[in-house]
Parts: C-alpha cells; structure tokens; sequence
C-alpha cells in the first residue's frame, strides 16, 4: 500500500501544477478570478458530496457548470459588471452550503483536504489534470489569439465559440479538481496566483506558462511539508506558499 | 464578377442593436487599388471594415474575388499589454515561420538586434503599429484592410507609415482598405475615396469628389482644406 503523505503529494502536484497552467491562460484575459465565484458556488456541492460520502469533485462539478452557464448567460443577457455576478454568486454558493453544512465538515468544505485522498482519487485526479493539461496546451495559441482580439481570431478562421467551450469545461474540470485540494474559498487563488507570479518574471508565453505550472507545484510540495511537520491544514498552507512565491516575483518584476 | 474587381458591395445595410449604422452603400475594389474610406468619428468606418470581414450580420451583397487572401490590421489591441508574448510568439500565433517573420519585419523597417526574443511591450507605439502591419502581412494576403493606421502615432511617425504602406504596396502587389478620419493623406495615397457618414456621400478619385461642399457635408460645416499644386507631402 502506498503511503497516504505520498498520495496527498502526488494528487496535490498533478492539481497545483494544471491549475497554475491554466491560470496562465486565464489570467490573460482577466479571467483568473472567475474561479472565486464558481468554488463558492461549487460549496452546496461539496457539501453534498461529504454528507453522503462521495468524491468532493464529482458533487462540485454539476454546480461548477451551473455557475459556468450562469456566468455565460449573464454576460449575454446583461450589461452588468463582472463584479456584480461575482458577489450575486459568491453569496448565494455560501449561503445555500451553509443551510446544510454540518460544522464538523465545515473546514473540510471551505479550506479542502487533500490529507486523507484514496489511491483511486489520487489516480483519477493524475489522469483528468493530465488530460486537461494536453488539452489546454493544444488549445493555448488560438485562445490567446481570442483573448487578445476576437475579431482577429475570427479573421483567421479560428471558431471562437467552440475553443471557448473547451476552455470553460477545462475550467470546470480544474476547479473540480481544485476544491478537493484547497476548498471552495480558496480554488480561485490556487489558479490565480501562481499566474500572476509568472507573469511579473516572464517575457514570452512559453516561460510564462510553464513558470506557471511549476509555481503551482512547487507550492503544493512546500505546503502539503509544512502541514506533514506543523499539523496545520494543507489548503491554506498551499495558497500561503504561493502568495510568498508571488511576493519574491514582485522583487524581480520586469518592467 | 469582372476580372480585376477585387470586392463588389452592393447595397449594404448594416444595422447594431437596432440602429442604423450603414445604408445603403454600394461600391467597389479594384485590383491594385487604394481605397480610402473616408469620415468623420461615429460614421460607421471601423463597422464597414468589420462588416467587410464578416464579422457582423448584414443585409446586402459583399462579394470578394474567390478564394482571396485578406489581411487585417485592426486600430489597436488594448488587450495584448497583458500578456507576455515575445515578437517570435506573436507571429506564431498566425503560423508564421521565423525566416517569414524576419523578412516581415525587415521589410516594416524593424531592425533590431535579437529581435524575434524581445517581448512586444518592449516596442515604442510607432514600432508596434509597424509590427502590426507586418504581421498583417503574415501568409501574403492580395488585400490588406487597415482601421486608422495613425490613430496612436506623432505626426513624425504617421508620414513614414503612409510612406511605408505604399512601398509595401508596390513590392507586395497589395490591393489595401484604409479607414481613416484623416483628410491629409488622401490627396496622395488615394486611388479613390468613399466618403461615409452612414450613407455614402461620395465615392470616386479624391481630386474629383472632394469639392468643399462635399467636404463640409460630411465633416459638418466650417472645414477648410486646401489641395496642395504639388504632390509633396505636406509635412515636409
């Protein structure tokens, strides 16, 4: 049997490193922070999964694709802020997990727990990062051709609906797989800021990608140590380790 | 279609969010050209160019040659600041190869060392608008569709475009699509001008159509421009 610290090590590199790629890709286009709003509205989900005793992910995700259609329809619907959806969201994903939430589960909704992953977890988590890992690198150039003009990417043919659906489902997928490492509070980060770390020391889409994805690893290693030596939770532990990356970064900015 | 007709619009309309932005609007692009489409700001310029690359619905005829090859040069992209992207990465994202990138850029006057490794923010608003243009060219489009080459660039900076944009049309064979708000060019670079202010106004050779009056119709009253005797370029 394998050891339950090298489990935890190995789901938590396989998540860390494919959110902090696609964080990358997200973040141009300002995206990175859509995360928050759909962990929060993953939590009911969560909450669900835990009372009944299934996979975090697998109750996540059909709230995770309301929230993604929610998002789309707002977008299309209204002129109002992202802002507003995001704090409409937010709350509402909160509140609704909390009506049931029992208190004892609470942390492990909230801040995620990667501690006590099975072998079957830990092999499915390996395959869908890996997957959606191949998938957002064959989708990266034309989506950051979209990001930076549609009208661009339209004249060069590219189908912008269809690379944006792919896109979101890869969302989907990851902050699935996010919230069972760091919890419907903080997938977003877990996404956000090791892109944002890369992008202050990066000059070509290349390092900044990978930069990424090895900031995102590098954090989970650092953060699932410190909580196998100190006890203290993983999840926060995680995104801790990504916010000191990001400040270092901030001394060797570009400018 | 006749055989050197790169585009024939026919009765176009153009209507966003309920409003009428194009009428009515019929012309067409000879091979070889340079099509200026001239007006004020709001007239549906940007949209026409948009529409001709069918971005957005439309009622009427747009028919280019078949198969045709167009290249676009949009005004701006505010959103590419974000990200870091090296100059090599920029043109890959067309497909571009290194060697094509180089001649490309060589050719839009950018000479620097190492060039390909640099990261597009490093370039002054001048340089990138010229890699804009270069990167328009990428995969050798007959037709090239510019937004306001200027919008963004010191006067310095706007002459050696126009200049540039004509020494490409010549090596290139380029039919080229100008929209601009900007009456000075015209007289020398135009073959011919459509004046839109949602409706055309006039279309034909600038020295022909651009009569005060048509002028002060489309820009409103009050303009004066002076056509220069000589071919010079008024900034010199």
């Amino acid at each position: 049997m394998i050891d339950q610290f090298i489990l935890s090590l190995i789901t938590g590199i396989f998540i860390g490193g494919v959110s902090g790629f696609l964080g990358s890709l997200m973040l141009q286009k300002r995206m990175a922070l859509v995360a928050g709003p759909l962990g929060h509205l993953a939590l009911p989900g969560i909450v669900l999964a835990l009372l009944y005793g299934f996979n975090v992910s697998l109750g996540a995700f059909p709230f995770i694709i309301l929230g993604i259609v929610l998002i789309w329809l707002f977008e299309l619907r209204t002129k109002l802020p992202m802002e507003v959806l995001t704090a409409v969201v937010f709350a509402s994903g909160v509140a609704i997990s909390f009506l049931f939430l029992p208190i004892e589960q609470a942390e492990t909704a909230l801040i995620g727990d990667i501690s006590k992953v099975d072998f079957r977890d830990a092999i499915i988590s390996a395959i869908l990062a890996l997957l959606i890992f191949l998938i957002i690198i064959k989708i990266f150039p034309k989506m950051t051709l979209i990001n930076i003009s549609e009208d661009l990417a339209k004249v060069e043919g590219i189908n912008v609906k269809k690379y944006n659906l792919i896109y979101l489902g890869c969302i989907a997928i990851v902050v699935a797989l996010g919230v069972k490492l760091v919890g419907g509070l903080l997938t977003a980060a877990l996404v956000a800021i090791p892109a944002a770390t890369a992008r202050n020391l990066s000059r070509s889409i290349k390092e900044y990608s990978f930069l990424s994805m090895f900031l995102g690893i590098i954090s989970v290693i650092l953060g699932i140590f410190i909580f196998k030596f100190s006890l203290l939770p993983p999840g926060p532990m995680i995104i801790l380790a990504s916010a000191f990356f990001f400040l270092i970064s901030l001394i060797f900015k570009r400018s | 279609m006749a055989k050197n007709i790169l585009l024939e619009v026919d009765n176009l309309k153009v209507e966003l969010g309920g409003e009428k932005i194009i009428e009515n609007l019929t012309f067409k692009a000879k091979e070889g050209e340079t099509l200026v489409i001239l007006g004020p700001n709001g007239a549906g310029k940007t949209v026409l160019l948009r529409t001709l690359l069918g971005l957005i619905p439309y009622q009427g005829k747009i028919q280019w040659r078949p198969g045709i090859k167009i290249g676009y040069v949009p005004q701006r992209l505010p959103l590419i600041k974000g990200i870091p992207l090296s100059v090599e990465e920029f043109f890959k994202l067309k497909n571009s190869s290194k060697k094509e990138t180089l001649e490309l850029l060589d050719s839009v006057g950018i000479r620097v060392v190492n060039v390909l490794k640099r990261g597009i923010g490093d370039f002054s608003s001048g340089q990138f608008q010229r890699m804009l243009i270069a990167w328009g060219l990428v995969s050798k489009p007959q037709v090239l569709l510019f937004d306001e080459p200027m919008a963004g660039i010191d006067i310095g900076g706007e002459e050696t475009i126009y200049n540039l944009l004509e020494k490409l049309k010549k090596e290139r064979n380029l039919t080229i699509l100008l929209v601009t708000h900007d009456l000075s060019v015209v007289y020398q670079k135009a073959t011919n001008v459509l004046c839109l202010n949602k409706k055309i106004l006039c279309y034909g050779p600038p020295r022909k159509i651009l009569t005060p009056q048509n002028l002060s119709q489309l820009f409103g009253g009050g303009i004066k421009f002076y056509q220069h005797k000589d071919d010079r370029s008024i900034y010199t």
